[in-house]
């Protein structure tokens, strides 16, 4: 089956840099013979969602202050949909992780992650979210969102120009539009896990979920 | 008044050492009633505690050093004190003469393990209470298995440990409770759209009113202190920027002001005025955020997006110099790192009068209406004498009616050349705090336009040596940033890394006044007095 | 004036010709309910962009205009993101008031929207107390939000449950009263009569003084009633962090969302009936081929342009004002508008006794 390249309004599909990446996700995926992107409800489904990612306001440091700058007038992410951004995290679509995450911070920003309601998304923003950037050697940064958080898309800078974000919005757009949502692939967790989880959830004590994470 | 002379007499067996700034020890014992002297004699009232820093002197022990300034007679002093015992050290607190103290001996207490007794809340500022050691020892092990990244949700303590000293001489350990069983706590932050970042608040509410307000920082502590001793002195300046983010300029100023003193090199006056017109500029470009984000917390969203379209114009002038909008990476140890562009002369003039119009939109939108007037008018305030002894400088400080803009205390730059009003308030409430900054932003673009048109040429850059080492000493160099005075605090044993550099927060005192203003007011109160106070978490947690 | 009750009564005629009047009435009943809940959809989807877009106006940037021409199915994308969001369980709520809520909030919001003349001969619910009616109805809603705040098992919620509750039993005084001001000057409470007797000019015209005061009152009491604009306290975004929704997701927060635009469509529609005429168009008394001119337009197209015109001025209030702290805004309430409210009911009531009125 062809594979289908997701349209961006006003881009090129060879402006984008990550292409061949797009392309390998869509040949894995292929391969383990999910179907993607089958038929118009799904192309419909996704184009609704990767026009409205609401973003949850989440930042911590300089990088909040960029995307600020970002929903103002001049960059306005208005355009696009996503001036949107709620506050509670269950009504939020995608965390745009800005500024450092410290190890103080960690169980918060999972505890938050957790709470948003699926399909979600994580967008590393800023140099210490991709890899904990000028502060590396510190002794109270967490070296990268990515060691808690599954990311979908990492935007470099320190901090990186609200363009920069723009486009890595708009990559996240992309990359929604090629997710097959009908048929359940849209969790980040698999449905036996998540099973799991909920069980333990429901029955768990208040005190017990407040231990650390158990290494698989 | 020789001050020399009224110490010896207080404590004869102070020594003074005279290396870079001169810094006077006092035995332990004897500190508190030294404190207490000091603080209340009539020709000494040292009643401004710049910065207290807490040290390692590694076989010496640990110890404190205290900035202190008199805002009566303007004279300034540099005390230590130490204790040699490294496992359970402790020295006597003086919280109970400057309120300043309170915070920053938790702080220490964080950093060195030194107890401070008589302290009524001796927790840990930063760090999650389950952390072993304390990072800025010089024997801490910063290995990832002592202290992994622990995912576990830290449970909310609702007492704290507290040292008190008996009348015999022996100190004891009992638990003070914070918050009742039958209080209502909210938990505001640490995500929160109105903190300014990630600070959170325990809050104890009835009704809509708060009876108590505990602060938790740390959810932005990056370690930038410890770092700094790992660093040479180049590689320090890329870390100040992003402290304060909307001080950029003035942090770097700071920086490279303090160990251009411990140098002894003085820069060309070419740099000192650009210095100051980038510093003007980055005041002016945060006071406009500060007024953006206070209108957005109080729900005037349109207000918001004007003032960040004003920004703007300024972000363009700094990205044409500098190369960035945010961090700016300008200063640098004897200079700057490039020529100012061609066309700044130009872009600033024609920035001044276009910002004089929307500062009187800015009026019209917001400060004339009558709700943002009943929602900051007599709400939090703070009087002199509680933000002197908080060492609440800035803004805030300043509508209260304290003088302490380091522009014209220590004047640096070409500040002594300007002709310039420090702008003073008396109400020290919620609206005079908006209004001194609103004003402010006025005397900067007064400031600009001084001395935009008469930059004098010369070198943007001083030869300096590859390796930069400064002679043995301490050193501390303050400037006016945006929200207060930002000091840099140097301590160097002759190496080419410093051997402690600590930043003194414009932010820390702001918010341990929080909880002092705010009692009595309504939740919504917290937000526009936290909007006023106007705080950058990253600079109070560092 | 098109009479759309040409259009009812041959409908009526024509099942009943085919069926049982009972199946007919059946029938049509079913349609008049889907035809409602469209109709709150698509004013719904209006109300939403246009907030987006005039607020950007405002605030001097461009608004959604990537989705669709001029950004015009930006909303469509909205809703299809929002029927396929997780339902979050939350394991301590009270999960049958928890589910409940929404629903609440959206029933009394469309018996709200059903008494609205849009056009003449198209009402729906009609009854002679339609006045007294619909303050009702929207009373049903504090009950929704109140339960939402309470049943989410989180401090947050319910600290804007209590605000939003205070706030609006409060306002709904005001509104009350205001628009009694205007029953004395027409002396009936039906909305279709109400509408009828603006033909030789609006009752803000005739009722000249205290018409204009209960018209400025009801704007700002219909403004809190809503929680919008200087009242919205209650789900302050920058304080509470979402309010008494905080714990919704999915649809459920989908309709609070929906029902707070198209509760402020009810007002503002409600305000352009009662105050401004309603589908009436505007008739100067005298000036006949003005009038007549004036007849040609629609009735729905003059009913849609008041409307519009008073929710474009809240929206302008909104975006302009900070918001009121909520004991500035119960003092605001029982200290200044009920007490001029008051006043302002006694002023009509002599204007109308002595004949001081157009």
């Amino acid at each position: 089956m062809e594979i289908k390249k997701p349209k961006i309004k006003s881009m090129r599909y060879d402006d984008f840099k990550n292409n061949e990446y797009l392309e390998a996700m869509l040949k894995e995926l292929n391969a383990h013979g999910t179907n993607v992107v089958v038929g118009c409800l799904d192309e419909l489904i996704n184009w609704g969602r990767s026009n409205s990612l609401w973003p949850f306001t989440f930042a911590t440091s300089c990088c909040g202050i960029e995307f600020m700058a970002m929903c103002a007038a001049r960059y306005d992410v208005a355009r696009f949909g996503f001036e949107i951004t709620r506050n509670s995290p269950r009504q939020a679509d995608v965390i745009l992780v800005s500024g450092t995450i410290t190890n103080k911070m960690a169980p918060v920003l999972k505890r938050l992650y957790d709470q948003m309601a699926d399909p979600k998304y994580v967008i590393a923003v800023g140099g210490c979210a991709v890899s904990g950037g000028p502060f590396k050697k510190s002794y109270h940064v967490v070296k990268g969102v990515d060691k808690v958080l599954p990311v979908d898309v990492y935007v470099p800078g320190c901090p990186p120009r609200p363009e920069a974000m723009l486009y890595g919005m708009m990559q996240l757009q992309r990359k929604v539009k090629v997710e097959k949502f009908l048929g359940g692939i849209n969790h980040q967790v698999s449905k036996k896990e998540y099973a799991r989880l909920m069980e333990r959830d429901l029955n768990a004590e208040r005190d017990e979920l407040n231990v650390e994470q158990e290494k698989d | 008044m020789d001050l020399k002379a009224k110490i010896l007499s207080l404590v004869p067996e102070a020594v003074y050492n005279d290396r870079g700034d001169g810094m006077w020890t006092i035995p332990a014992g004897k500190f508190h009633d030294f404190a207490v002297a000091i603080r209340n004699e009539k020709e000494l009232k040292f009643d401004f505690l710049r910065s207290l820093t807490g040290m390692d002197w590694g076989e010496e022990g640990l110890g404190v050093v205290y900035h202190l300034e008199s805002t009566e007679y303007g004279h300034q002093l540099v005390v230590r004190t130490l204790t040699a015992d490294r496992v359970n050290s402790s020295l006597p607190s003086v919280c109970d003469v400057w309120k300043a103290a309170e915070f920053n001996e938790r702080e220490v207490f964080d950093y060195f393990g030194i107890c401070f007794v008589n302290h009524p809340d001796m927790r840990r500022l930063y760090l999650r209470d389950d952390w072993v050691g304390h990072p800025l020892r010089k024997d801490y092990d910063d290995s990832e298995d002592i202290n992994p990244l622990r995912m576990s949700n830290e449970v909310a303590k609702d007492d704290v440990e507290s040292f008190d000293l008996q009348p015999d001489g022996s100190i004891i350990e009992h638990r003070k409770v914070l918050f009742d069983n039958d209080e209502y706590v909210i938990n505001i932050g640490p995500q929160h759209p109105a903190t300014h970042g990630v600070l959170r608040f325990r809050v104890s509410i009835e009704g809509e009113f708060i009876k108590k307000l505990d602060v938790h920082c740390g959810y932005i502590h990056r370690g930038i202190e410890k770092m700094c001793e790992s660093l040479t002195y180049p590689q320090t300046l890329a870390l100040t920027d992003r402290l304060d983010y909307l001080s950029a300029m003035q942090s770097r100023h700071a920086l490279c002001m303090c160990i251009e003193k411990g140098l002894g090199v003085e820069v060309s006056d070419r740099v000192k005025y650009i210095r100051t017109i980038m510093d003007e500029l980055q005041r002016i470009d945060s006071h406009i955020l500060f007024f953006s984000c206070l209108c957005q917390d109080l729900g005037a969203t349109s207000a918001f997006l004007y003032g960040f379209r004003d920004r703007e114009k300024i972000l363009d002038i700094f990205e044409e110099t500098c190369g960035g909008r945010l961090i700016l990476n300008y200063n640098t140890i004897g200079g700057v790192q490039a020529d100012i562009h061609p066309n700044f002369v130009h872009r600033v003039k024609e920035f001044i009068p276009y910002m004089r119009r929307n500062i009187q939109e800015y009026h019209d939108v917001f400060t004339g209406n009558v709700i943002a007037q009943h929602r900051l008018k007599g709400v939090g305030v703070l009087s002199r004498e509680d933000a002197i002894s908080f060492g609440a400088t800035g803004g805030t400080g300043r509508a209260s009616g304290w003088a302490c803009d380091v522009r014209k205390r220590i004047p640096y730059g070409v500040y002594d050349k300007v002709d310039f009003k420090e702008i003073l308030y008396t109400d020290g409430d919620s609206f005079a705090r908006y209004m001194v900054r609103m004003d402010e932003i006025m005397e900067s673009l007064n400031i600009v336009e001084q001395l935009i048109d008469n930059i004098p040429a010369g070198d943007f850059q001083l030869k300096m040596k590859p390796v930069i080492r400064i002679p043995e000493g301490s050193y501390y160099a303050a400037v006016e940033a945006s929200r207060g005075e930002f000091g840099v605090f140097i301590e160097s044993h002759g190496d080419k890394n410093p051997y402690r550099l600590k930043f003194r927060s414009t932010g820390l005192p702001l918010v341990s006044c929080m909880d002092t203003i705010c009692r009595g007011g309504k939740i919504a109160d917290l937000i526009a007095i936290g909007g006023t106070l106007d705080y950058i978490i990253p600079d109070i947690d560092r | 004036m098109f009479d759309f009750s040409i259009v009812t009564s041959w409908i009526h005629g024509f099942l009943t010709s085919v069926m049982p009047v009972e199946l007919a009435v059946f029938i049509e009943c079913v349609a008049i309910g889907v035809c409602l809940l469209l109709a709150y959809a698509v004013i719904a989807i209006i109300m939403i962009f246009m907030e987006r877009k005039v607020c950007a106006a405002f605030q001097c940037r461009l608004g959604p205009v990537r989705v669709g021409p001029w950004g015009t199915l930006q909303l469509f994308a909205d809703v299809f993101k929002m029927l396929i969001k997780e339902i979050v369980t939350i394991r301590h709520a009270d999960k049958f008031l928890y589910n409940l809520a929404p629903y609440i909030v959206i029933l009394s919001s469309i018996l709200a929207f059903a008494c609205i003349p849009v056009n003449k001969g198209m009402e729906i619910l009609d009854f002679n107390v339609g006045v007294f009616f619909l303050m009702a109805a929207s009373s049903i809603g504090i009950v929704g939000v109140l339960l939402a705040g309470w049943s989410s098992n989180n401090k947050y919620s319910l600290i804007g449950a209590m605000r939003s509750g205070a706030q609006m039993i409060s306002y709904e005084l005001s509104v009350g009263l205001s628009i009694l001001t205007i029953v004395v000057l027409t002396d009936t409470m039906q909305f279709s009569e109400i509408v009828e007797r603006q033909a030789d000019g609006w009752f803000i015209f005739k009722g000249h003084f205290p018409a204009v005061i209960a018209f400025i009152i009801y704007l700002i009491a219909g403004n809190a009633e809503v929680n919008r604009g200087p009242f919205d306290l209650p789900e302050a975004e920058s304080e509470l962090t979402a309010g008494y929704h905080t714990e919704y997701s999915g649809m459920h927060f989908g309709l609070f969302y929906v029902a707070e635009f198209v509760n402020l469509f009810i007002v503002s529609a409600i305000a352009a009936t009662i105050f401004l005429g309603g589908w009436m168009p505007l008739h100067i008394p005298g000036l006949d081929g003005f009038n007549q001119v004036m007849d040609y337009i629609p009735g729905f197209v003059w009913f849609f342009a008041k409307a519009l015109f008073v929710v474009w001025l809240l929206m302008w209030i909104k975006w302009t004002f900070p918001r009121l702290r909520i004991d500035q805004i119960l003092t605001l309430e029982w200290k200044y508008l009920i007490p001029i409210g008051l006043f302002n009911l006694l002023l009509m009531v002599v204007c109308v006794v002595f004949g001081w009125h157009f």
